[in-house]
């Protein structure tokens, strides 16, 4: 009762099947053979694409940059493996759409060669500044599927003098267990990239957040952080989205992030402990960010497990090394299946947001057929955002775009939720993101509208400004000629 | 093979409740109350359950054909049979068969299809129809039988409940009375104090539904039973049943307490009428209820609030009907005003402050 009166710090939420055993028990599987091609995407982060600076036919060895950061907000892309560079072009991207983007093409030699590293001897004798630009050069990217640049992430905190740094263990998602895994086997490489963050940001206090779940997780992360007591290791109440940046740091600092704010602004950093353990990779063995762990599961799969995956690889590899049946797969996930995205085949790559893969049968999808809204409201109360997804849901359909943002349509954070728990099946969701693209479209529309008004005004008024002109001029001549006119008339009256 | 591509975002997966397992599930909840009914009022009461479910269900199929769709996935949702149930239980035990396809049709098609179809609804359409039913046809929507179950002797046969059902009642002075409610507000207009006319009130058997009263309204016991296993299904939601009985007990209690000789004990008001039905199977109807918890406290609050008026004040002795459907017109109004808070804004829906360091 008394939680009734205190003001409640998760909101909404549902608590899905985790169908996490079959991964979550067995290694981390290394020995996926190499694949023979890497098609390895020039945009896997948020920002700008990079900018390759190899040719084809170039020969590359394992670490080497292909492809340099543009912009403020970017990340470089490196090569995966040893080889030679076969193509630079557009290939199908790890979207629903499988519409193509900018791509190389890289054709493994197999033998893996790296290129030469560096590494600091002590690294927490690096200017923190130093610390921000190695992990920006090495390419590393927010692993939990936001890929936001992890070097603006650490400036931007160093910037505003953050406090607390919270390291986001929860993996929410059903089916993923990629976090729980390399929790579980790399504690101290990922406490240790903790501490290199720490020292990037020059903040003291880490928390890393924990799903009670994952007690294995939990228990190697709490020994690992033993010997370092601004290091707190935390459990959290497992209920998705618990791994939402903003409902995490509610529940862990008390406070929540006002709209348009970034969490750094209050005080506060998050990241994913797979980001934790690529800083530790990239600071303390020179390696950018060249693979990472991906949960291969769903019912279609014969051996569900999580892997090492060079960035690049093609879902096909996946399944074949883990023998999906591709006759019972109703659909292939990219991601968790609250979240994640449909793809429309095999042939994708892999990228630095892939936290899973799943192949999913038909039975354990949810309904399609969709049923009239029942107003259940169920909706509204699993909304971690405190959105009203019905209504929003009924303007949509009405094409009343305008009056779906104003009850909230761009603080919705697509987690899923209101999908998951309604029982009429609504794809409300896919509504939602329907909608947000067809407003910024039409926004775009609008604005180019605007500018070519703008343009044609002014355009217009040069022209008349420049007719009005001739006028004049004509004028001023046909004036001038008068006056010579009459001058000479007067002169020849004087002559004569 | 991908046979499942679209919707491309998620959810892939979700939770089991569809829209036929809420109904199903309200239906088995309104089970035992029904039974009991059925088994209080015999076989007359039976016939009239099943001609109002069975017509509620025809004339769904009527509406949804002439809109051009196909019948059966809309009737498989239950919900034209769940609306057909619960006005069923709200009519009078003997009411002739007339009064129960009026009614249903009255539900379907003017209280549910003409708004475009589930969902759509402004109005709950049984607590509609009822109320239609009562001002239209007054007499035989205040006919109360007598308790009389099944296979006891005042039980009528078979072939006499078809005679009730089709022809209509005979010695109705015989058979039938007053409600508790109803008999409460005829006393009081002759002046006589409750003292007086509680002289014979059982508080136990009107708590078991062993009363004159609608059909299966009368057993306040089986109806909270079926209500507390909904709420703890999660079918429903405690705001509204609460608010609703802890309104109308508040209310009672203090008049009771100033004046206990003309203001009924909050006892005979959560015994009788409709007040159990309605709390936890009419008011807290998806579509016709505000749709957040704050909502639907207001909901709730301004329920109890109407019945206790309409029962104490006004001229009919029960006002649950009248109560739901002025607050689901309001409801509109109240999901309007009252909304949850945005994350990261404030409750205006401007973005919070960032706070001073």
């Amino acid at each position: 009762m008394l939680s009734f009166f205190k003001k409640p710090l998760i909101r909404g939420g549902v608590h899905a099947e985790e169908h996490k055993a079959a991964t979550a028990t067995q290694a981390i599987v290394y020995n996926l053979p190499l694949p023979k091609k890497l098609y390895i995407p020039l945009q896997q982060h948020v920002g700008k694409p990079a900018e390759p600076l190899i040719r084809v036919g170039d020969k590359v060895l394992k670490g080497q940059l292909l492809a340099y950061s543009q912009g403020v907000i970017s990340a470089p892309v490196h090569a995966p493996s040893s080889g030679i560079i076969l193509d630079v072009n557009d290939y199908p991207a790890p979207h629903p759409s499988a519409l193509p983007i900018r791509m190389i093409v890289l054709e493994t030699d197999g033998k893996d060669k790296w290129i030469p590293t560096e590494v600091p001897i002590d690294p927490f004798r690096l200017e923190p500044e130093d610390i921000s630009l190695r992990v920006g050069a090495a390419g590393i990217v927010g692993l939990g599927g936001a890929t936001f640049p992890t070097a603006v992430k650490l400036n931007m905190g160093r910037d505003n003098h953050v406090d607390t740094l919270i390291i986001n263990g929860s993996e929410c998602e059903p089916y993923l267990s990629c976090d729980d895994r390399l929790m579980q086997e790399r504690a101290g490489e990922i406490i240790d990239g903790v501490r290199l963050m720490l020292h990037g940001m020059r903040t003291e206090n880490a928390v890393v957040a924990i799903e009670d779940n994952k007690p294995h997780a939990f228990l190697a992360m709490h020994t690992a952080a033993l010997p370092f007591p601004t290091i707190q290791v935390i459990q959290i109440p497992t209920r998705y989205p618990m791994g939402w940046d903003r409902q995490l740091i509610r529940y862990v600092t008390g406070k929540e992030v006002p709209v348009g704010c970034r969490s750094s602004e209050i005080g506060v950093t998050i990241h994913n402990v797979g980001t934790a353990h690529a800083v530790h990779k990239a600071i303390r063995h020179g390696q950018p960010l060249l693979s990472r762990i991906i949960t291969v599961a769903g019912a279609a799969v014969k051996h569900p497990m999580n892997i090492e995956v060079p960035l690049g690889t093609l879902i096909s590899e996946l399944f074949n090394f883990c023998e999906v049946n591709t006759e019972t797969t109703a659909r292939i996930v990219m991601g968790g299946p609250m979240m994640g995205e449909s793809l429309p085949h095999s042939g994708l790559p892999t990228v630095k947001a892939t936290s899973g893969i799943l192949a999913l049968t038909a039975s354990e999808l949810k309904n399609t057929e969709e049923q009239p809204c029942i107003r259940c409201a169920a909706c509204v109360s699993v909304c971690p955002a405190g959105l009203r997804p019905l209504d929003m849901a009924n303007n949509i359909r009405v094409n009343q775009l305008d009056a779906a943002v104003d009850i909230g349509l761009k603080d919705c954070i697509s987690c899923g939720c209101c999908s998951y728990i309604c029982p009429s099946n609504i794809p409300l969701v896919q509504y939602f993101k329907y909608a947000s693209g067809e407003v910024m479209a039409r926004q775009q529309a609008q604005h180019k509208a605007e500018q070519n008004k703008r343009l044609m005004d002014a355009r217009n008024a040069r022209m008349e400004r420049i007719a009005q002109q001739q006028l004049e001029e004509e004028q001023a001549r046909l004036a001038a000629k008068a006056e010579r006119e009459r001058l000479k008339a007067a002169e020849q009256e004087v002559v004569a | 093979m991908i046979t499942h591509l679209k919707p491309a975002s998620g959810a892939h997966v979700g939770a089991k409740a569809s829209v036929s397992f809420i109904m199903w599930q309200v239906m088995l909840a309104l089970l035992p109350a029904t039974v009991f009914g059925i088994w209080c009022f015999g076989w007359p009461a039976l016939n009239l359950f099943v001609i109002t479910v069975s017509s509620a269900v025809l004339f769904e199929v009527i509406c949804i054909r002439m809109a051009g769709r196909v019948a059966k996935p809309v009737i498989m949702d239950g919900s034209a049979m769940l609306t057909g149930w619960l006005l069923a239980m709200t009519l009078p035990p003997w009411s002739p068969w007339w009064i129960g396809v009026t009614g249903s049709g009255l539900a379907i098609i003017l209280g549910k299809q003409v708004y475009g179809g589930l969902g759509q609804n402004l109005f709950n359409p049984a607590m509609l129809a009822r109320v239609a039913l009562l001002i239209s046809f007054p007499i035989e929507m205040t006919t109360w039988a007598n308790v009389s179950p099944l296979f006891s002797s005042q039980s009528p046969g078979i072939a006499d409940s078809w005679r009730i059902t089709f022809m209509g009642l005979d010695n109705i002075d015989a058979v039938t009375g007053a409600t508790t409610l109803g008999y409460i507000k005829t006393e009081f207009s002759q002046n006589h104090l409750l003292a007086d006319i509680l002289k014979d009130y059982s508080g136990f058997l009107n708590f078991i539904g062993w009363t004159r009263g609608s059909l299966g309204e009368t057993s306040t016991l089986l109806l909270a039973l079926g209500g507390v296993w909904l709420i703890r299904q999660g079918i429903i939601q405690w705001y509204i049943p609460i608010s609703l009985l802890f309104t109308v007990t508040g209310l009672a209690s203090i008049f009771h307490m100033v004046d206990s000789q003309h203001y009924i004990s909050p006892m005979i008001h959560l015994n009788s009428g409709a007040m159990m039905c309605v709390a936890f199977f009419i008011a807290t109807d998806y579509v016709t209820s505000p749709n957040t918890p704050t909502g639907q406290l207001v909901f709730g609050v301004g329920c109890g609030l109407l019945i206790f008026v309409i029962r104490t004040w006004g001229a009919y002795p029960e006002g649950a009907g009248f109560a739901v459907l002025l607050m689901n017109a309001a409801t509109p109004l109240i999901d309007h005003y009252i909304r949850p808070r945005i994350y990261g804004r404030d409750r205006k829906g401007r973005p919070l402050e960032i706070p001073k360091p």
